[in-house]
């Protein structure tokens, strides 16, 4: 099998997708000859012409709104928004409109649209670079959020995606673009809302999505003897939440970590569902490890400890297991 | 150039509309519509000299002030008072409701709760349009207090930038909710903006549905051509509140202006000009009134006894397209 980046898994889901469908095209700034600024659209100009690699201005708005209403007339577009934080800027059309067009019309309508964005903390970019908003879009009913956390599930996951004729969120993180794995070419993709266990464990569930996933294996390679149930959830809408309450019953315990500040986070929605689902299987009181609740300043000392932290699950995972703080 | 039955035709288009509203706002009072009504009473000649220059397959985008615009681009009229009663049979399935009508077989691609909402989805069919090669146009309809929002800055640009099939029909009505324009316009005339975009800005007499028909004919002619969007500005008139339950202050309505627009009601004006011009039967309007009453009754009869929607069918699409199972 040939190993390819995250960013080049991406760049080819894209590209099949557009040669198996005319009416994929993507959209969104400096995704034209650029290809993207952070290259995950390079070639697809050059072998698509300017139409189906839009260069848009800096028009948020613009390029939601432009996509929702070719959805609507049947074209499939895949917008570009360079930070999630700058969807803050575009949440009339993905909010009111994109998300809502189909019910409202009555179902004469559907909105196959994806928004590719990247999120995420450590790269020393200050408060309005460095977010997590999956909670917001998670409490949309309408959209769809997918959240891949490696090279085989980013093109798996991206396909099914642009597939889907419903709005999607597709949430990329910088710090995953270089990451290689084995990614196997052909026709295949990975349905949207089915979980991953990533490994089985009997002691302790940890959930967990997106670049998060990777301070848990360091975490877990803290301990020199767990069994811990590991699972990747790779979207957070639909939530597979069958497997997460499986494991419940039988590791009795469960931590959820992300990247994303705690408060009213995707975290909070799962204690919530397993409270509801598997309360007498319990034998802890399920814990959320995210990042601190305050804008992330600058300065790379604070920023350190306002990110969701190994130790802090470490010790959160300790404490689940032990009782002892 | 027109002939008499389709200016005929324009005429009771407009009554339509306006006795659409009477009748809207009674039965409002009576308890079978709900929710926010904003009625179109006075600006009918915009939408309708607006459609008349449109083909069935073009499209449209309305706003919450939207029923004259359903109208006037085709949609069954039975079906938008169904709609506007919450029943199975209505428009968009009682899903959508006074703001958001949508009819994607005659072009109208929805309503807009959202004041601007709609601005930047039209740039989308209109790039559709483009991309797949076809003549299909679109237009936006919006409003003054609309181009105060920052989706008609972008949303220009762009279709200015890549020449799109799209035009965008702003009806200055001089009332943004309460406010009137001239507490939020920093220039009473929008079309005036065009030339920061490199693009035709054109006015015309919103209560004269021949002058928007014309001047709405030479900007889809533009736009079918490849030669880009329009901004039309039609001055015209909110008769009414805002909506059913919004009154506006009596200093914001003058009696001199309210008067003023009164003597410019466009029914009039058209009907006065069919007379003059086309030798129009003195009781032409007294006819055409028992004709729209005759099937408003029967439409009104055909939304009343509609079911309401099913609760488990409803249920039931829910759970698939908004995955309530996994609650």
């Amino acid at each position: 099998m040939r190993r390819i980046s995250y960013l080049k898994a991406i760049n080819e889901a894209i590209q099949e997708e557009m040669e198996r469908d005319n009416n994929v095209f993507v959209i969104g700034e400096d995704v034209g000859e650029y290809g993207g600024v952070w290259g995950a659209l390079r070639g697809i100009y050059e072998k698509y012409g300017a139409m189906r690699a839009q260069d848009t201005p800096i028009s948020e708005s613009g390029i939601i709104g432009l996509a929702t209403g070719a959805a609507m007339a049947g074209l499939r577009p895949v917008a570009e928004i360079m930070y999630m934080d700058f969807l803050t800027t575009c949440m009339d059309p993905v909010v009111n409109q994109a998300a809502k067009a189909d019910l409202m019309s009555g179902w004469q309508l559907k909105i196959p649209m994806v928004i590719r964005t990247q999120y995420g903390i450590g790269t020393r970019e200050a408060s309005q670079h460095s977010q997590s908003l999956e909670a917001w879009f998670m409490h949309t009913p309408g959209l769809k959020v997918v959240v891949p956390s490696n090279p085989y599930d980013a093109k798996g996951l991206l396909k099914a995606s642009i597939r889907d004729d419903t709005p999607v969120i597709f949430m990329e993180n910088r710090l995953l673009y270089n990451d290689i794995q084995d990614v196997p070419e052909g026709t295949w993709e990975i349905p949207l809302g089915k979980a991953k266990i990533v490994h089985e464990g009997e002691q302790i569930t940890i959930v967990s999505y997106g670049h998060a996933l990777k301070k848990v294996i360091n975490a877990l390679n803290e301990f020199n003897e767990i069994s811990a149930e590991l699972i990747d959830l790779r979207t957070l809408v639909p939530m597979d939440i069958d497997t997460i309450i499986e494991s419940v019953k039988k590791t009795g315990r469960i931590l959820i970590a992300h990247d994303a500040v705690e408060k009213c986070g995707a975290g909070a929605e799962i204690v919530r569902l397993v409270i509801e689902k598997a309360f007498d299987y319990l034998d802890a009181e399920p814990l959320v490890c995210g990042g601190l609740g305050v804008p992330t300043p600058f300065s790379g000392k604070l920023e350190d400890i306002c990110m969701l932290r190994t130790e802090a699950i470490v010790g959160k995972i300790q404490y689940l297991l032990t009782g002892i703080i | 150039m027109l002939t008499r039955m389709q200016k005929i035709q324009m005429l009771k288009s407009m009554m339509i509309i306006r006795e659409f509203e009477a009748l809207i706002k009674k039965l409002y009072k009576e308890g079978d519509v709900e929710g926010a009504i904003h009625c179109y009473t006075g600006e009918e000649a915009v939408a309708v000299g607006v459609c008349n220059a449109l083909r069935k397959d073009d499209y449209i985008f309305s706003t919450h002030r939207g029923h004259g615009h359903a109208i006037a681009k085709g949609c069954s009229i039975k079906k938008v008072f169904a709609e506007l009663m919450g029943r199975e049979t209505g428009l968009c399935k009682g899903m959508g409701g006074s703001m958001h009508l949508f009819d994607i077989e005659n072009g109208l691609m929805g309503g807009n709760g959202i004041v601007g909402g709609g601005i930047p989805l039209s740039l989308g069919t209109a790039y559709a349009s483009k991309y797949k090669g076809s003549d299909r146009v679109t237009v936006c309809f919006f409003s003054e207090g609309a181009s105060n929002q920052g989706t008609f800055n972008e949303s220009i640009n762009m279709a200015a930038l890549w020449k799109l099939p799209l035009i965008f029909v702003c009806e200055n009505n001089l009332f943004a909710a309460t406010t009137p324009s001239y507490k939020t316009l920093s220039h009473p005339d929008i079309a005036k903006r065009a030339d920061g975009y490199s693009i035709p800005g054109i006015i015309a007499d919103g209560n004269h549905v021949l002058d928007v028909y014309e001047k709405t004919c030479k900007a889809v002619n533009r736009a079918r051509e490849g030669e880009g969007p329009t901004l039309i500005e039609c001055k015209t008139y909110r008769v009414e509140g805002h909506c059913m339950v919004l009154k506006d202050l009596p200093q914001h309505r003058p009696k001199q202006e309210v008067e003023g627009w009164a003597d410019k009601d466009p029914i009039d004006i058209l009907e006065k000009e069919l007379m003059q011009d086309e030798g129009l039967e003195k009781d032409i309007r007294e006819q055409l009134y028992k004709e729209i009453q005759q099937e408003f009754n029967e439409a009104v009869q055909y939304a009343k006894t509609s079911p309401f929607p099913d609760i488990n069918e409803f249920m039931k699409i829910a759970n698939s397209r908004y995955q309530l199972c996994e609650e």
